[in-house]
């Protein structure tokens, strides 16, 4: 009983996450307490926590009407759910794809797998500012997929023209297979897909390796059908760390400048996200502004990421109380 | 019982192989998973490559470096002056990357010093506030880059906290140090520029990549060193090796790999940090770094040059990569997810 509490907490979330299990520590024994501790507080508070101190202060300083007037303002509303709504939208993308591409990787061998696999850690390892750039020269209309369908008509065309036909299609014949992408903000969308998308899948791997078969056999010689077993035996077990992984990506997405600024408009009201915001009002000198902005979008993600914990919590929670 | 497949016993006797998927079923899943990461990663990879080098070699070395013309060549004004304009670009472009590979050689030793002493405080030990401490530690990965500017420019910019006492400081930029010799005074060396105040200095720079790489050493470091626990230490020091010398000779061969690797990601992250450092630079061209330089090439228009640069830092993200396979190779885990995914797991 008591080992299974234990299991039930942070060990079991990922594997690394094994660790964080007490050991016999003979603590009396070994040096160095006092100057590595010292040396952590001292470096964490000078560089972390002093600076961000700061911005609780300045925020202070702050009268209440000032803040709720930055706040309120149509435009930093506006950014505020551009933020959160595409952190939202490329969250569930994520969580739909991930969730595939994490069971195709553990279960269903073909070949490159295992290239496909180290592929999926590039979004970690890349700049956000190459990602922006690099999205935003193919998804935009000019691209090479934003403009797939006038691309494909030009060289259907070409080829026609050197078989002496003249022109075959029109330029925008094949229009509905170009994206429009320009004046949306759909490229912001698409961009925090790539910067979230190994979140859901690193979550979801672990658990979907360490998954016992045998409980689908079980299940499958008690009759259960293939939809009942993803259902009810694999999905559920699979579900906290799902959820954990839509948490980090749907955090991480709402934080993202980087990338997105190479690829959105940037149209004040339109498509600026709160971060873009907050240097805006920097480069204004208005800095009391961004600061009002910046204490709120910090507040939002570390609410958000919390709520979500919390769930996730409930959920393994309720999972295994019903199991015992 | 739902909670036991996932615990290490089940996972190391792996049962009878899984039910099949469907045929059908099966080929639209990986069809799915290929489509979606060729969209998604394999493309745009390519496309970095590709559009650096769309007008060939010889264009991609000129934006890094751009030969004077042949002694006696007669240009007319036109082309000389094209040839100042492409030095000059070139010229900048090198000073980002030199500045970058700056930053990155003060950002990583602090970090992995301040990882170590950390890891060793905090799974060594047990004391009152130590998961406080680890949380805290995680802080920088759940902030916005933007905001990790933010902190520094409220702190240390004219109207900031500390702006009256550091406002006024003056500085030597360390690239500036000149060989004077010795005709003026005993001391041959002088710097020729020096920076006032701290924001939009390098100096900002190098504090903003710190405090969003603050994490990786340590993040890489905890896991591993908490599951080693400390036996063979308390072994080493139970035998009468000193404190110094047990860290050296057991602690730090246990956990080089986890070592190399936060070193790694944590220069990974500091070549190529955009936000922070886009905040704190104040947009002077001798403070951008290589992601900043990328911007403005964009800005003006010159994508091959913007890809050009893009495609280095490209090149270290593959290099990350290789290593992180390798590291996974030789200690069984995935680095790369445990140190980034696991920004809220305590």
């Amino acid at each position: 009983m008591s080992e299974n509490a234990a299991a039930g907490g942070a060990p079991q979330r990922s594997p690394a996450g094994k660790a964080f299990h007490s050991r016999t520590h003979s603590s009396r024994l070994v040096p160095g307490l006092p100057l590595t501790l010292g040396y952590t507080l001292f470096y964490l508070s000078g560089l972390v926590l002093i600076p961000l101190a700061a911005m609780v202060f300045k925020t202070a300083q702050l009268s209440w009407s000032e803040f709720w007037h930055t706040v309120n303002d149509p435009i930093v509303v506006a950014s505020f759910r551009l933020t959160f709504g595409a952190s939202a939208i490329a969250a569930i993308v994520n969580g739909v794809f991930g969730l595939i591409v994490a069971w195709v990787l553990v279960r269903e061998p073909f070949p490159g797998r295992r290239l496909f696999d180290a592929l999926i850690d590039f979004p970690f390892a890349l700049p956000t500012a190459v990602a922006g750039l690099t999205f935003s020269s193919l998804y935009l209309a000019n691209g090479w997929i934003g403009g797939l369908g006038r691309h494909i008509a030009g060289s259907i065309n070409g080829v026609a023209g050197l078989a002496g036909f003249g022109e075959v299609l029109s330029a925008d014949a094949l229009s509905w297979l170009s994206f429009p992408y320009t004046n949306t903000n759909a490229g912001v969308v698409i961009v925090l897909i790539f910067v979230g998308l190994p979140f859901v899948v690193r979550t979801v791997q672990p658990v979907l390796r360490d998954w016992d078969t045998e409980y689908e056999h079980a299940a499958l010689s008690l009759g259960a059908n293939r939809w009942t077993i993803l259902c009810r035996v694999i999905l559920p077990e699979i579900f906290p760390a799902w959820l954990s992984g839509l948490a980090l990506a749907f955090a991480r997405a709402i934080g993202e400048y980087g990338s997105v600024i190479f690829i959105a408009g940037n149209i004040p009201g339109k498509s600026q996200i709160a971060p873009l915001q907050i240097v805006t009002k920097l480069d204004d000198f208005r800095y009391s502004q961004a600061t009002a902005i910046g204490v709120v979008l910090l507040a939002l993600s570390l609410l958000i990421l919390l709520a979500i914990n919390g769930l996730e919590w409930w959920a393994r929670r309720h999972e295994t109380g019903a199991a015992r | 019982m739902a909670g036991a497949p996932a615990n290490a016993v089940a996972a190391a006797a792996p049962g009878t192989p899984a039910p099949a998927t469907h045929p059908f079923v099966r080929r639209i899943l990986v069809a799915t998973t290929v489509a979606f990461l060729t969209l998604f990663i394999v493309i745009p990879v390519a496309n970095v490559f590709a559009q650096a080098l769309s007008k060939g070699v010889d264009a991609y070395v000129r934006v890094l470096h751009v030969a004077r013309p042949p002694e006696g060549a007669r240009l007319n004004p036109a082309e000389r002056r094209k040839l100042a304009a492409e030095r000059d670009q070139a010229e900048k472009t090198w000073s980002s990357i030199r500045l970058t590979a700056a930053i990155a050689a003060i950002v990583v030793p602090l970090n992995v010093v301040f990882g170590l002493a950390a890891a060793w405080s905090v799974t060594k030990f047990r004391f009152k506030g130590r998961s406080l401490l680890v949380a805290l530690i995680d802080l920088p990965f759940s902030v916005s880059p933007v905001i990790a500017g933010l902190v520094f420019v409220l702190l240390l910019g004219r109207n900031g906290v500390f702006g009256p006492w550091v406002g006024n400081w003056t500085w030597p930029d360390p690239f500036s140090l000149h060989w004077r010799g010795f005709a003026l005074d005993w001391w041959p060396l002088e710097f020729t520029r020096s920076f006032t105040g701290v924001i939009f200095t390098p100096l900002a720079i190098a504090l903003a990549s710190i405090f969003v790489t603050f994490p990786f050493v340590a993040r890489s470091l905890i896991p591993l060193m908490d599951t080693q626990g400390s036996g063979e230490e308390v072994a080493a020091l139970s035998l009468g090796a000193s404190g110094w010398r047990t860290f050296l000779k057991v602690t730090l061969p246990n956990v080089k790999w986890a070592l190399l690797y936060g070193v790694i990601l944590c220069s990974a992250r500091a070549f190529g940090e955009f936000g922070a450092v886009s905040v704190v630079s104040g947009h002077i061209d001798s403070n951008d770094t290589m992601p900043l330089r990328i911007e403005k090439l964009w800005n003006e228009y010159n994508n091959q040059a913007a890809f050009t640069v893009a495609s280095l830092l490209t090149l270290l993200a593959v290099v990350t990569l290789i290593i992180q396979m390798i590291v996974e190779r030789n200690t069984g885990r995935n680095v790369i997810a445990a140190v980034e995914g696991e920004e809220t797991m305590r």
